[in-house]
């Protein structure tokens, strides 16, 4: 096999090289690969593994006897499978609400379930110390309690679930609509009860679904470093924040490399495990046919329980955006409930250069990794050539690698010559290029399936090369998806916080991280002005690239844009 | 514009054990004249789309070649072969109008937007689109996105025009329809075309010639009432149209005309054009169930055999049986215009009899 391999790949090479366009393009996009997304994991476990210039698993023997750390890793661990657990349960019962009963309104819980997706992720940690904490307006002004425990563990929780819920509900909606209600009305049919039918047909179907929204969760919440940082406390550690505290604060880079590392490993293996086991077993029962539901599955009685569940939810979210609405309004949380707009033109004054740099360097960023996501779907479906196989994986690695983890081994790998890009407009850019390049990859990729191949053959056999006919007819086709990829790449690059905060300098700051040290230093009123002008930025660019789409190809392909 | 196919073998490797070599097309020899329509007829699998996609450019022959009208085009790119499909799938431009998807070749070529538009607008009328230029092509029924694909590849006038199994989409009423439909474009301009399919009507309706492939190889090229009437074997005899086998033995050579073949007995002088066959050679006699006569059986009777009605399968202009002989393989049969002629019961005694030109003699194998 390892012959014909090297055979095979030196036959693609040969015919490489006769497409000087195509070869220098593949030739480029591998060694950024390589730079900008393996290089500095490497160097993240080779500064783990090297002390004072020679190799030493110091650092590991380190982290396994430190009661502290193994109490980070386990808790980290723990979070992670209740935030998936929970967020999975919450984002089905919303999932199933939505496709499986009449309830009124669905297009506003449909609204309220993806808007924390669209906020900076750190958000339900901010309110929640804000009503809660030590001058929160439950806590405090309500129940006059003087010293409140929501920092830590429930605290936390929480605000995971709060945050990440809205992804397993968006995989499981498309999961449950994918599946036929003809076969629920089959199974009532054969005389089925209606939870028999619930137990033995719908939720079967819809588990691997199930398990791949949970293994999701369970990477995101793992490798988040907002909520944590914000709410976890001394005494319960997590593993993220532990890393960053290393580096930043002790500058002990070793150690900080080996958390990263540790952090590592759990995601890889279950990203693995989502990839190559959960992905393979997702039942496909579409028919070709549009079936509109029966929604005969839920009783009334389990609707109106499922209903005041999904207004619950939707109370709590309301909540969360009302109190950061309502604390950039007001002069002194907790205490002078004055209005006022000083927050605001802080934000404009003082700030004002963050809000800058950010939506430059998510507007520079974002269409380069749009772009670069489409050439890379479009060269591992439609061509052959070698490492092709190694271009796939490592361009898809930024899913499953933590941004901590990315963070540190950007530090470490560019702050020498000839890659000296700490503190640079460059090193942001590059890092968001290559973290939300699989976004675009994958919604590509998705569209090129759909695509049937004879499309482009038909215009080669009209007489198009291979140029004009990726310009006229693949490139086309292509666009709804580049532009839902650059929406949700926008929305990422906007909201991120865990990789750059370890990349912002002086001179190129971004509102993410002003918000967290507005949180830290304790001015509340100012991280929740700066949360609210984020969200409305975001929502003012999805709108404009929305109408832009609408206007242009609106006619054609417009339906293909979903978010 | 002849085309001309000269040995072509296509092997194709299986991806899962580089080993193992797939023959697609074998020793594959043939000329189409210009303006003549010729099917390729096969099960699938047997290399009829294979040889389309290497005529067209898109597959490279492991060995052979193929000449257009005297040139050798082997190494010319299909985007530069003056051959034009008509995609299985269609595989209209979605993206763009049904105005836009006919004009695609002739804005490739560099053409004037005038001329463009009065071109595409001709084949338009010619194609029954007029109406539909700005529609987008998900507004069209499966009969007009034929339609626009035909008018897409017609409209660059290429010396072959070739269609990749072109109705299989359609609902049986509109396949009838666009047979004749592609039959009559075909003919006004006098391209010469390959259509592959494996429905035997199709190709029969369409084409001036059938190539009747199998497994990678060419079985007997003719025209429909050659393949249908002469067929060269077997396979041939079984895939354009239900047939007997009736088993015989030669018992008088072939003088010009034709042998002498005993059926259990009884002897019949049947027409052939070979003459390699030997005396007390095994023979398969090819009878079409339409060219059987039955009656009812009485005392006496002459005819070569005598059955029962096992089944019976009514249609409307024709009457379908199956007739059970005893020590022979049972007889299928069809007759006409029953409303007139009346028809057979289960159960009915029967005699069965065909004229020796009705029948096809097959050496057995």
């Amino acid at each position: 096999m390892a012959e014909s391999w090297v055979k095979r790949s030196k036959r693609q090479l040969r015919m490489l090289v006769k497409d000087p366009l195509l070869f220098s393009v593949i030739t480029v996009i591998l060694l950024s690969l390589i730079i900008f997304i393996i290089y500095p994991l490497i160097k993240v476990i080779l500064t783990s593994v090297y002390s004072k210039n020679h190799f030493s698993l110091s650092v590991y023997k380190e982290i396994v006897t430190s009661w502290y750390l193994r109490r980070a890793f386990l808790n980290s661990i723990m979070m992670g499978t209740l935030t998936a657990v929970f967020g999975a349960l919450v984002g089905f019962i919303f999932a199933f609400t939505l496709t499986r009963t009449d309830i009124p309104f669905k297009k506003f819980f449909h609204i309220i379930a993806i808007i924390p997706i669209i906020s900076p992720p750190f958000i339900g940690a901010l309110s929640i110390i804000m009503l809660f904490g030590n001058n929160g307006m439950i806590s405090s002004s309500l129940l006059h309690l003087a010293n409140t425990k929501i920092y830590g563990f429930r605290g936390l929780l929480f605000a995971q679930i709060v945050t990440f819920f809205p992804v397993a509900y968006i995989t499981l909606k498309g999961v449950l609509e994918s599946i036929s209600p003809t076969l629920e009305d089959a199974a009532l049919d054969l005389g089925g009860s209606r939870f028999k039918v619930f137990r033995r047909v719908t939720f079967p179907l819809a588990l691997p679904g199930i398990a791949s929204a949970m293994l999701v969760l369970f990477v995101e919440t793992l490798a988040d470093f907002g909520n944590p940082l914000i709410l976890a406390g001394s005494q319960f550690p997590i593993l993220s924040v532990q890393a960053y505290l290393e580096i930043t604060g002790m500058y002990n880079l070793p150690k900080g490399a080996g958390l990263a590392f540790v952090l590592l490993i759990p995601s890889l293996t279950v990203f693995l495990i989502e990839k190559y086991w959960v992905s393979k077993k997702k039942y496909v029962t579409i028919t070709g046919k549009p079936t509109s539901s029966t929604l005969k599955l839920v009783s009334p009685l389990v609707k109106w329980v499922l209903l005041a569940l999904c207004i619950i939810f939707t109370l709590t979210i309301l909540l969360i955006y009302v109190t950061i609405l309502w604390g950039a309004l007001v002069s002194v949380w907790g205490s002078t409930n004055t209005l006022t707009l000083r927050h605001f033109a802080y934000v404009f004054s003082v700030g004002f250069k963050a809000v800058q740099d950010t939506i430059i360097i998510a507007g520079i960023s974002t269409p380069i990794a749009g772009i670069l996501g489409m050439v890379i779907a479009f060269l591992v479906v439609r061509k052959k050539f070698p490492l092709k196989g190694f271009m796939e994986v490592s361009s898809m690695l930024s899913f499953a690698v933590p941004g901590t983890v990315v963070g540190i081994g950007y530090i470490l790998a560019f702050n020498s010559y000839p890659l000296l890009l700490t503190g640079t407009l460059l090193i942001l850019l590059l890092n968001f290029i290559f973290r939300y390049v699989p976004v675009g990859i994958q919604a590509g990729v998705a569209i090129l399936q759909q695509v049937d191949p004879s499309i482009e053959e038909a215009a080669i056999d009209l007489g198009a090369d291979a140029k004009s006919t990726f310009r006229k007819v693949t490139l086309p086709l292509m666009v709804p998806a580049f532009f839902s990829g650059l929406i949700y790449s926008f929305v990422r690059a906007m909201t991120a916080i865990s990789a750059v905060i370890f990349l912002v300098s002086s001179n190129w700051n971004l509102m993410t991280v002003q918000i967290m040290s507005q949180v830290e230093s304790g001015r509340l009123g100012a991280a929740a002005a700066f949360s609210v002008i984020l969200v409305i930025i975001i929502l003012l660019a999805i709108l404009m690239i929305r109408s832009i789409l609408n206007l242009r190809y609106g006619k054609f392909g417009g339906t293909t844009l979903k978010f | 514009m002849s085309l001309k196919l000269v040995n072509i073998s296509k092997v194709f490797k299986d991806p899962d054990q580089p080993n193992k070599q797939i023959v697609a097309v074998e020793g594959v020899n043939l000329e189409i004249n210009e303006g003549e329509m010729v099917s390729f007829l096969g099960p699938s699998g047997c290399g009829k789309t294979t040889t389309l996609r290497i005529v067209s450019g898109f597959e490279t022959p492991t060995t052979g070649e193929v000449w257009l009208s005297g040139k050798m085009i082997n190494d010319l790119p299909p985007n530069k072969r003056d051959t034009a499909m008509v995609f299985q799938s269609y595989a209209i431009f979605p993206h763009l109008s049904v105005g836009q998807n006919i004009a695609f070749g002739l804005e490739l070529k560099g053409y004037d937007k005038k001329t463009i538009r009065k071109e595409v607008d001709s084949i338009m009328e010619i194609m029954n689109l007029r109406e539909y230029y700005n529609r987008r092509p998900d507004q069209l029924s499966g009969g007009q996105q034929q339609r626009v694909a035909l008018a897409r590849s017609i409209i660059n006038r290429p010396s072959v025009l070739l269609f990749d199994e072109p109705l299989s989409n359609l609902d049986a009423k509109l396949r009838e329809q666009m047979r004749f439909e592609i039959r009559r474009i075909q003919q006004k301009f006098k391209i010469t075309s390959i259509y592959v399919t494996h429905d035997q009507a199709e190709a029969m309706i369409v084409s001036d010639r059938i190539v009747v492939m199998n497994e990678g190889h060419i079985m007997q090229v003719g025209t429909p009432f050659e393949i249908y009437s002469k067929p060269v074997n077997q396979f041939v005899a079984d895939f354009v149209g239900r047939v007997n086998s009736i088993e015989g033995l030669i018992v008088g050579l072939n003088n010009g005309d034709g042998y002498e073949v005993t059926f259990g007995g009884k002897v019949k002088k049947i027409p052939s054009e070979i003459n390699t066959l030997g005396m007390n050679d095994s023979v398969k006699a090819i009878v079409r169930p339409e060219s059987l006569r039955i009656k009812n059986f009485q005392e006496g009777d002459e005819s070569l055999f005598h059955g029962r009605i096992e089944k019976m399968v009514y249609l409307g202009p024709t009457v379908e049986y199956d007739i059970e002989i005893p020590g022979r393989d049972p007889i299928y049969a069809v007759t006409h215009n029953p409303i007139e002629e009346g028809f057979f019961n289960v159960g009915d005694e029967v005699s069965i009899d065909f004229s020796p030109k009705a029948a096809h003699l097959l050496k057995k194998e």
